[in-house]
């Protein structure tokens, strides 16, 4: 997916103003999805438990070179194949030329953020094939070509009215259907695609070394249907998505679904270790893995930023996020949106072409404390400012008010003295002109000063 | 006990009053207050915004500002925060700040062990906008309340009582419209009050500057003024009894009711 985060600003700005229905709409599916987060982590010692999966991460991404080459020793012993994409290119080149092989026309989708990342879908339908997305948020917004807008939930910046209209206009279903009704409709359609389809193709929430064990999570059924009936099955695995093995599953199967759904555990979970063994077997005859990198070993490289690899795209920090809420992510302009992505794109992608995400927060921590592998993410953000303050990539007038802010504020005479002006023209109209106070005016009544600064109150004599 | 207030400039210069309430409330609960008058700012604004260099100048500042200090009290939990929290990460010389420094509710209730000061706001109804940096740095969470309690105070539950109200400093000018928005949502939630009552000032510029350009009137007061009104209309106790109360050592979170009914009810 081509970045376009530069106008992340005047985007959010546009969206607060013109589409009141996305905020309401955001909001309350993350509040919701939020509740049931803190429910399901109160039932289990999350602390714990967070602490655990972070030194399990921490584990594999610094042997991560041992467990991938154990991961594709396993899954070809198992009769898979294993393809290794440096970037999205070569992802999306292995994907065509399996499909080309195999001589697939129609392909179906389960729900992955990396075939987004990767731009998967056009390079498919250039070469000809039909691409259908199986769950139900990725296939309104396949009918409305719209990016997703959160992790997991893809549409929810929709409304169910708007839903209902499109699937109406489309699909020939009841104007005033029910979630289940709409749900029926779509399903019509699914049914027939996977039935036909040649190639089924998803992500993998978790890749497992010891067995070669593609492990997915769902509560539709689409990703069972579409890794079983098809003759042909592609997983495109991020390198960070190791566990060493069988056990640690168990434990990120249940902390995922806590922290994405509130779910002790996802209605679905498939195991995918390769192709049926046998002619007559159920499941594909060809089974391929593509372990795509593209920008996460310069991330691994970063001091920082490679804490954001933990990351199990679980969306719980987007649901945590009081600013994600006012906008969802379309206005962030990439397919990793909220807090995990204000850290993580600017390590994909590059600070430059990242900014101004790291100051797309109020730093107020929600997501530390949703995250279930404790990725510290205000730090993160700090750190992404700090790069940015080096590179020149912030205002000049911001770095020269606050140069002068720590000037004055090193000089306690200087100090009392601007004090004692700003508060003098702090209420008056002129402040208007002040950089700073300008912009803030714009939403809000000026601040009040006190009549007397609190020295003055102090030097006086407090009773 | 002596301590030091650490004013912060917003409050020097938009809660003057309200930080004249916090040293009325230290001198009430037996404290000694000082006020060392070359302090300036905590350099948090450098620091959110990245710009270590200048808030390590200014952190150096207030370290030596307040080194003679036996504790240095804060009427802000995000400038507590800074002094307490990220001052360590610029500099390992600051723990020793750090470990002195309180946010003002932390020290009452954690310091002093005192929670019950009067019953002047009796059927007074608030709600709580908690701080973010006093409630997930800090992790201040019931104190607020229990001070408020307290002092007769009815808390109204508020739905979004802990979410962030959108200020961040830097934030509220350079994405200004995130900012309203997020202070919308508080606002649009909060339930019939008289007071909405925070413990920093930042917030409730933001938030009270928001609901003034909405024309909502509705009215925020600082934790440290609620608390001390509620401590000055109360007729039902003396100052002999709560001096007796005070420089206890510190009470754990959970148990905070001993020391103070026990002064209330001598």
């Amino acid at each position: 997916m081509r970045a376009r985060i530069g106008e992340y600003t005047a985007r959010a700005t546009e969206s607060i103003r013109s589409e009141p229905g996305v905020r309401e709409s955001v909001t309350g599916a993350t509040l919701a999805f939020d509740r049931k987060r803190r429910n399901a982590y109160a039932d289990i010692d999350s602390d714990h438990w967070r602490h655990w999966a972070e030194a399990v991460k921490n584990h594999t991404l610094t042997h991560l070179d041992d467990y991938l080459t154990q991961a594709e020793e396993r899954l070809e012993a198992n009769g898979a194949h294993v393809h290794w994409a440096a970037d999205a290119a070569e992802a999306r080149d292995i994907v065509t030329t399996i499909a080309d092989d195999g001589l697939v026309a129609t392909a179906v989708k389960g729900k992955s953020m990396l075939t987004e990342e990767i731009d998967l879908n056009p390079a498919l339908e250039a070469a000809g094939i039909e691409v259908l997305e199986t769950d139900l948020g990725e296939y309104i917004l396949q009918l409305l070509d719209e990016p997703p807008s959160h992790i997991l939930g893809p549409a929810i910046h929709k409304s169910l009215q708007q839903v209902r209209d499109l699937f109406a206009d489309r699909l020939g279903s009841a104007p005033d259907g029910d979630p289940d009704t709409l749900a029926q409709a779509a399903r019509r359609v699914l049914r027939d695609a996977f039935i036909h389809a040649e190639m089924g193709i998803t992500g993998g929430n978790f890749l497992v070394a010891e067995t070669g064990t593609v492990a997915l999570i769902e509560n539709e059924g689409n990703i069972r249907l579409t890794t079983s009936l098809p003759r042909v099955h592609v997983a495109l695995v991020g390198i960070e998505k190791l566990l060493p093995r069988m056990t640690d599953l168990a434990g990120f199967l249940q902390l995922t679904a806590r922290a994405a759904t509130g779910q002790p555990i996802g209605c679905f979970v498939s195991l995918i270790q390769g192709p049926a063994s046998q002619p007559g077997d159920d499941g594909p005859e060809e089974v391929h893995v593509i372990l795509v990198d593209n920008g996460r070993t310069d991330v691994l490289a970063h001091p920082h930023a490679w804490e954001a690899l933990r990351c199990l795209r679980c969306g719980a920090c987007l649901n945590a996020c009081p600013v994600y809420r006012q906008t969802g992510g379309h206005a962030y302009g990439y397919v990793y949106s909220g807090p995990i992505g204000s850290v993580l794109d600017p390590g994909l992608l590059g600070l430059h072409e990242a900014m101004p995400l790291p100051f797309a927060s109020s730093l107020c921590g929600a997501c530390f404390d949703a995250c279930p592998v404790r990725i510290p993410i205000p730090e993160l953000l700090l750190e992404w400012r700090r790069e940015a303050q080096e590179q020149g990539l912030t205002p000049w007038k911001e770095r020269a008010a606050l140069a002068g802010l720590a000037s004055v504020a090193t000089r306690p005479g200087l100090y009392r003295l601007a004090g004692r002006i700003g508060a003098r023209l702090g209420g008056t109209g002129a402040a208007r002109a002040l950089p700073m106070l300008g912009e803030w005016a714009r939403d809000r009544a000026l601040p009040r000063p006190s009549r007397r600064t609190f020295r003055e109150l102090w030097r006086e004599g407090i009773e | 006990m002596n301590v030091a207030l650490f004013v912060t400039c917003l409050a020097d210069h938009y809660f003057a009053d309200a930080a004249a309430d916090a040293v009325r409330l230290l001198r009430h609960l037996g404290c000694t207050v000082t006020f060392p008058e070359a302090q300036t700012c905590c350099g948090q604004p450098a620091y959110n915004a990245g710009r270590n260099a200048e808030a390590l100048r200014m952190a150096r500042h207030t370290i030596d500002v307040f080194d003679a200090a036996d504790a240095v009290i804060v009427p802000s939990g995000s400038c507590a925060t800074m002094v307490k929290k990220f001052y360590p990460r610029l500099m390992e010389e600051a723990t020793a700040l750090s470990e002195r420094t309180w946010e003002l509710g932390e020290f009452v209730v954690r310091r002093l062990g005192v929670t019950a000061l009067g019953d002047g706001l009796a059927g007074r109804r608030v709600a709580i906008h908690q701080g973010c940096h006093a409630l997930r740095e800090l992790r201040l969470e019931s104190e607020p309340a229990v001070l408020l309690e307290g002092v007769g105070a009815e808390v109204v539950p508020w739905e979004a009582d802990d979410e962030c109200c959108g200020f961040g400093g830097l934030f509220s000018v350079k994405m200004s419209a995130v900012s309203a928005a997020m202070a919308d949502r508080k606002l649009d939630t909060l339930p019939p009050v008289d007071w909405v009552v925070s413990g920093d000032g930042g917030c409730v510029l933001h938030l009270d500057g928001r609901s003034r350009a909405r024309r909502l009137g509705i009215e925020f007061v600082h934790l440290a003024t609620a608390l001390w009104r509620g401590v000055s209309q109360d007729n039902g106790m003396t100052d002999r009894n709560l001096a007796n109360a005070t420089d206890r050592s510190a009470a754990t979170p959970t148990d905070h009711s001993a020391g103070a009914s026990a002064a209330r009810d001598r």
